[in-house]
């Protein structure tokens, strides 16, 4: 399909640190990716370089290429605040905006990007949250501050925050690891909708989860600290969890360290 | 592979939690369970003496810087207040008045301040700002710790240093008069570095978290900072423009040197002395034994005090109607 998502011999640094290297990996679009690896191994990292997040920290670069429907996303002439309404993330904690209402958290990245319409706007959060499976519970109180929302409310807000700009792939940084079973359970199967219409790549401590949701599972490792992380394996979920040709992936799924 | 080590194997297996449970039991029985009652008293005589002592030292501590605040507000106030209590006070100023008579007002002196306060206000909240949007959210390397290591040498300044340059550049070098805006630039000079500072604290207790959930929907850096940043710290960036707006409301030493007493109402930055409260207070101050002189200087560091306090209830309610949501 035209709009895969493809990582190429990328080597990441932070300052004269590389972090990452080595890594080639292929998205399919609507599929669900998860990373899965011990921490410290670059999980977080690779992911980050896929709407150059990265960037954001001092000193942090790439090299190698990742192309989306063929087109470099570090072309010299791309934008990457215009990477990151392409491919947009979701973080580990929470982080509805707290100066804003519910509303305004979900159009917010609309309305600072110029969009000024008032029906458009109230269409595309009515949508967003929809789609964040958020709707029924905040329809009433979307003038209410964001911040004052359960933790599980708030990630799908920040869902819903992401979606509402419409990208093409949205990026995933252990988005439960700071949830309750429940929101837990919310979130697996709203990915599972979401995954037809978005590429999602989801980063992960909790091998069930990527078992549930992932269609595909890439495993990173790195050698000892202070090594570069590496991807170790990649392969459809099932045969990484059940088959895995590398005896640390072995080692790993089968939770024997990490 | 040996037997046993293939048992070991098949034992690891078993789930994370299950092993966790199993070694956490273990340990349990081994370390915790014993037949001791267990330890339900206070503690030791000299753990409770050592606690009463810090409580001791702790609310004498807090009583004792108690003391010179209570009695400064008592004295001002006791002496003060009943000036103010007349219309007149608010309304005229003390022209034609000698010192030794009753009667006449502040509102020369009061004017003057607030619009010296104002000024410098105008000029040094948006380069103060600016200088801490910069230091938090660009500034890298040698220009920024170089700017911040200016802003330290500069919130060192003593005020009459800050005076004495601006008098030596304005006056002397430029050869202008002393007037009301001469004493803005040397205030400018006292209270940028306190923006500066309590801005750039206020910026860098924004959770990085925010900024980056801004960037990730493709917000510019710009748009992230005005419209995300900012608002998030406003209240604090509100509060650190008044403890810098108090601290030049109340300074003297430029006033003295760039911008002496009149009796008269003088409203124009730019032309002849401009007179404020400070310095009306410094003026009554020398007038000794003469105890109209004595009560309007009382007057008028009550005014001060109160104009000090009126700023800062409406910066408060500045900051709390448009800042963090609960």
């Amino acid at each position: 399909m035209a709009n895969r998502l493809k990582v190429e011999d990328v080597n990441i640094y932070y300052g004269a640190f590389k972090a990452v290297e080595g890594v080639t990996l292929t998205f399919e679009p609507r599929s669900v990716t998860a990373f899965i690896g011990p921490s410290g191994c670059g999980k977080s990292t690779v992911l980050r370089t896929l709407n150059r997040m990265h960037e954001v920290i001092p000193g942090g670069r790439v090299e190698g290429s990742i192309t989306l429907a063929g087109q470099n996303l570090y072309a010299a002439e791309v934008d990457p605040v215009a990477v990151r309404r392409t491919v947009g993330m979701v973080f580990q904690r929470p982080n509805p905006f707290p100066t804003m209402t519910i509303f305004d958290n979900v159009v917010a990245g609309l309305r600072l990007n110029g969009l000024r319409n008032k029906s458009e706007l109230a269409d595309a959060a009515e949508r967003s949250l929809r789609g964040a499976n958020l709707w029924n519970e905040v329809k009433d109180r979307l003038n209410k501050p964001g911040a004052g929302l359960s933790g599980g409310q708030q990630q799908r807000l920040c869902i819903a925050r992401a979606i509402a700009v419409e990208p093409q792939v949205l990026l995933m940084d252990e988005p439960c690891s700071a949830l309750d079973p429940i929101s837990t359970q919310a979130i697996e199967d709203l990915i599972e909708e979401l995954k037809t219409d978005y590429m999602i790549v989801i980063v992960t401590h909790n091998l069930q989860q990527a078992a549930r949701v992932s269609d595909q599972t890439a495993f990173f490792n790195l050698a000892a600290t202070g090594q570069p992380g590496k991807l170790v394996e990649v392969g459809p979920t099932p045969r990484i969890f059940e088959h895995p040709v590398h005896e640390s992936t072995e080692a790993y799924v089968s939770g024997r360290f990490g | 592979m040996s037997a046993t080590s293939a048992a070991e194997t098949a034992e690891a297996r078993g789930t994370p939690l299950s092993r966790l449970v199993a070694a956490r039991r273990a340990a349990y029985r081994a370390d915790v369970v014993t037949d001791d009652p267990p330890q339900l008293t206070r503690g030791s005589a000299s753990r409770r003496l050592t606690d009463q002592v810090a409580r001791v030292v702790m609310w004498a501590s807090f009583g004792l810087a108690m003391v010179p605040l209570v009695w400064i507000l008592g004295t001002v106030v006791a002496r003060g207040y009943e000036l103010l209590l007349a219309s007149s006070w608010w309304t005229l100023s003390q022209r034609n008045i000698n010192a030794a008579d009753v009667g006449g007002g502040a509102v020369h002196a009061i004017q003057g301040t607030l619009i010296q306060a104002a000024v410098t206000a105008a000029i040094s909240v948006p380069l103060g700002i600016f200088t801490a949007i910069y230091l938090v959210e660009y500034g890298r390397g040698r220009l920024a710790r170089a700017v911040s290591f200016m802003v330290d040498i500069l919130s060192g300044v003593p005020s009459i240093v800050a005076a004495l340059f601006v008098y030596a550049v304005w006056v002397t070098t430029f050869g202008f008069q002393r007037i009301g805006f001469a004493v803005c630039l040397s205030l400018v000079l006292l209270m940028i570095p306190v923006v500066v500072r309590s801005t750039e604290e206020m910026l860098k207790l924004v959770p990085n978290g925010l900024r980056e959930g801004s960037y990730a929907l493709g917000v510019p850096k710009w748009i992230t900072i005005t419209r995300i940043v900012l608002p998030t710290a406003f209240s604090g960036i509100v509060t650190g423009v008044m403890l810098g707006l108090a601290r030049v409301m109340g300074e003297t030493a430029p006033l003295l040197i760039l911008g002496p007493y009149t009796k008269s109402i003088a409203t124009n930055l730019f032309d002849g002395y401009m007179p404020t409260l400070p310095t009306m207070i410094n003026q009554d101050r020398t007038e000794i034994g003469l105890d109209s002189a004595m009560e309007r200087m009382w007057a008028a560091a009550l005014t001060l005090i109160l104009i000090v306090l009126a700023l800062n209830l409406v910066g408060r309610w500045a900051a709390r109607r448009s800042s963090v949501r609960r």
